[in-house]
């Protein structure tokens, strides 16, 4: 049987001003402008957003985890970046 | 100065249009042609429900005998409805409803605007709520015109069928009612044929895009808004107000 | 809403995910990972039997959800209030709601939700079969709610930190939902008790045709159930029988609180075990529904079946538009 199905569209929101959009889920939808009122229907029900980006999945370009060695494994030993690193005299040590 | 009567009526007539359209629209719930649309559709009926019980809770309180919204909505018998007949329509498919949707919501959105500065401050603030609500479902269904009418061949001949069908009953939405003009003179809402050029004006584009003709006027008329209503109407009631009939006096 | 079959084998379609490799290396570290109480993600490694495991379950948790949708959509029309209208419809959108996350948490395995949904149609796929009980007086909204729902959310709360972390997210967003739909059951059953004898008459016989069904929602008994591997993955975390028992547990104080009758004559307290005993359920009525025999599984499946052929044509001319608007949009550029 052929299928002809509407494309795939991740949906991102942002629940409040001040926070980054989260992705929360996907919907389909032929074209932009209903991806984004089937994304509010779907995902805003009960005031879960201000605002909504909807991508079409096909265009996301996502790392690959096989590679997350050589990704995120060389952070790891970069400890001088985080602030716990640094013990200064108590006085100070809530800078 | 308009009568307790003549005010009740005109907020009615506005809540009836909310009520009976809302009730088409739930019967959508888990029939749509995706499931997407289950949901568009159920959001929509739920905003008029909405809409339906403020106002009429504002009729009632209004015409004063203690009826409240379910009695007004689930206990009148059909000559008193006076909802739009556009409204009571069977849906018969997908682009009968949207089409449907989009004349009646352009008609809402003007409404709305206007009853925003009504004089009866608790149908101002209704309207501007609802304002919101009917912007929302005009361009959902403006889209969905565009979409069915510019689609493929088989949408474009069911997007006419339905227009085609659908128009004959918009000459109602603008249709003088006598006994509102005292409504009218005290600045509580607009008088009806004052809407119908910014109707068009809206509506017609939207119908030219979506490549479909807009049929000319005939001498059809229908009156629901007075309280005769088309064949469906009865059929909607009698599934609307089975329990209310059935168990009278009890409460939910 | 939930499905109780999360056992239930189906022939599954072959779907393959982004790494078929199958490799006992692989598959180790997948091990350790589980152990680990991480959360596996879409594109990781996972072993083609825990992908189709979680396809199945997912698919068909979705498609309880949609034709859930209609066992209540039956009374929207005639609901006795506006408030009662308002509340209903809101539920049954929320079910199709549920159906998207899940549907969207499935297809992140690889599958689409056209395959899927054509499963269902097919009569290939299960579905819950508490949806195969016909809804025949008011009251079995409200029972719906309490009963149904409120099984469902004691089954779903384990899932919430099942392995694979779509599903689990999925979850988290249902059962938040969720509680609204088991109180708003509860109050219109404690607003109908206070009302005329009809309407108790009412609440009573509804809770007499969905009692039974509700508690087989948790599925058959352990000892009849194979549930190793999805224990083992992180999948299914508690058994259908203590489920079960925290269920019956806690339904007891609020049967009693609304002032019905749970119709098992063998329901009493057990001092010893500390919770309560009950009558032997009748798992040839649970398998027959399962199987097809139940007195709605036609109607229920007709019904989506129609609305997805009815609604063929719309989606199609969707589609074509948005086709001719990108071309559009390409020669205006």
């Amino acid at each position: 049987m052929e299928r002809k199905e509407w494309p795939l569209w991740e949906v991102f929101i942002r629940s409040r001003n001040g926070l980054d959009h989260k992705h929360c889920g996907s919907v389909h939808a032929p074209d932009p402008r209903m991806a984004l009122q089937v994304a509010r229907d779907v995902y805003t029900r009960r005031m879960e957003g201000v605002s909504i980006w909807v991508v079409k999945a096909s265009d996301i370009v996502a790392s690959d985890p096989d590679a997350k060695p050589e990704l995120f494994d060389p952070a790891e030993d970069k400890i001088y970046r985080h602030p716990t690193f640094y013990k200064l005299p108590d006085e100070v040590n809530h800078m | 100065m308009a009568s307790k009567q003549e005010h009740t009526e005109y907020v009615l007539r506005i809540g009836d249009n909310a009520l009976i359209l809302g009730q088409r629209l739930s019967e959508w719930c888990g029939h749509a042609p995706v499931l997407e649309e289950d949901m568009a559709l159920a959001n929509m009926a739920l905003d008029l429900i909405g809409q339906a019980r403020m106002l009429l809770t504002h009729a009632g309180q209004l015409e004063g005998a203690g009826r409240d919204e379910d009695q007004l909505a689930f206990l009148r018998t059909e000559a008193h409805y006076r909802n739009l007949t556009l409204c009571e329509l069977p849906n018969e498919d997908f682009a009968r409803t949207v089409v449907r949707n989009f004349l009646f919501s352009s008609f809402q959105v003007l409404l709305w605007a206007r009853l925003s500065g009504s004089t009866d401050a608790e149908l101002a603030a209704i309207a501007a709520k609802s304002l919101k609500e009917a912007r929302y479902h005009q361009q959902h269904a403006g889209d969905w015109v565009i979409r069915l009418g510019d689609g493929t061949a088989e949408s474009h001949r069911r997007s006419q069928v339905a227009l085609d069908y659908l128009w004959p009953y918009t000459a109602e939405l603008f249709a003088p009612a006598p006994s509102d003009d005292k409504v009218v003179a005290a600045g509580i809402g607009p008088a009806w044929p004052s809407l119908e050029a910014d109707w068009e004006a809206q509506v017609v584009p939207v119908l030219n895009e979506a490549t479909l003709t807009v049929p000319a006027r005939t001498p059809f008329k229908s009156f629901g808004k007075f309280g005769r209503h088309s064949e469906h109407m009865g059929h909607l009631l009698a599934t609307m107000q089975i329990m209310q009939r059935t168990y009278p006096g009890a409460r939910w | 809403m939930y499905t109780q079959a999360l056992d239930i084998p189906q022939k599954d379609a072959d779907e393959r995910g982004p790494r078929a490799v199958e490799s006992p290396a692989y598959e180790a570290e997948f091990n350790a990972r589980i152990d680990a109480g991480e959360f596996i993600e879409p594109k990781d490694w996972m072993p083609e039997k825990y992908r189709k495991t979680l396809i199945r379950q997912i698919s068909q948790h979705a498609h309880s959800e949609i034709v859930g949708m209609l066992p209540e959509g039956n009374w929207i029309t005639r609901a006795p209030s506006l408030k009662r209208k308002a509340i209903l419809l809101a539920k049954v959108q929320d079910e199709g709601g549920h159906g998207l996350y899940l549907y969207a948490a499935a297809e992140t395995l690889g599958v689409s939700r056209d395959e899927l949904y054509e499963a269902l149609l097919s009569g290939k796929a299960k579905y819950s079969s508490i949806f195969n009980y016909p809804t025949l007086n008011w009251a079995d909204i409200g029972v719906i709610g309490w009963l149904v729902d409120g099984a469902a959310i004691m089954n779903q709360i384990p899932l919430c930190k099942c392995s694979y972390g779509p599903y689990a997210r999925a979850m988290i967003r249902v059962c938040k939902e969720e509680s609204f739909h088991q109180r708003q059951g509860y109050d219109a059953l404690l607003q109908m008790m206070k009302g005329t004898a009809g309407q108790r008459e009412m609440v009573q016989d509804a809770v007499n045709r969905w009692w039974w069904p509700s508690i087989m929602m948790f599925g058959p008994h352990d000892k009849d159930s194979i549930h190793v591997e999805s224990a083992r993955w992180g999948i299914k975390r508690i058994s259908n029988d203590d489920l079960r028992q925290k269920f019956v547990d806690a339904t007891v104080k609020q049967a009693e609180v609304l002032g019905v009758t749970l119709p098992d004559p063998d329901l009493k307290w057990n001092a010893e075990r500390g919770h309560y005993d009950f009558g032997a359920i009748d798992w040839d009525e649970f398998w027959s529904v399962v199987k097809g025999d139940g007195q709605c599984n036609v109607d229920r499946i007709a019904a989506r079946r129609k609305a997805w052929d009815d609604g063929a044509w719309v989606r199609e001319a969707a589609l074509a538009f948005a086709e001719k608007q990108a071309a559009r949009e390409k020669v205006a550029a």
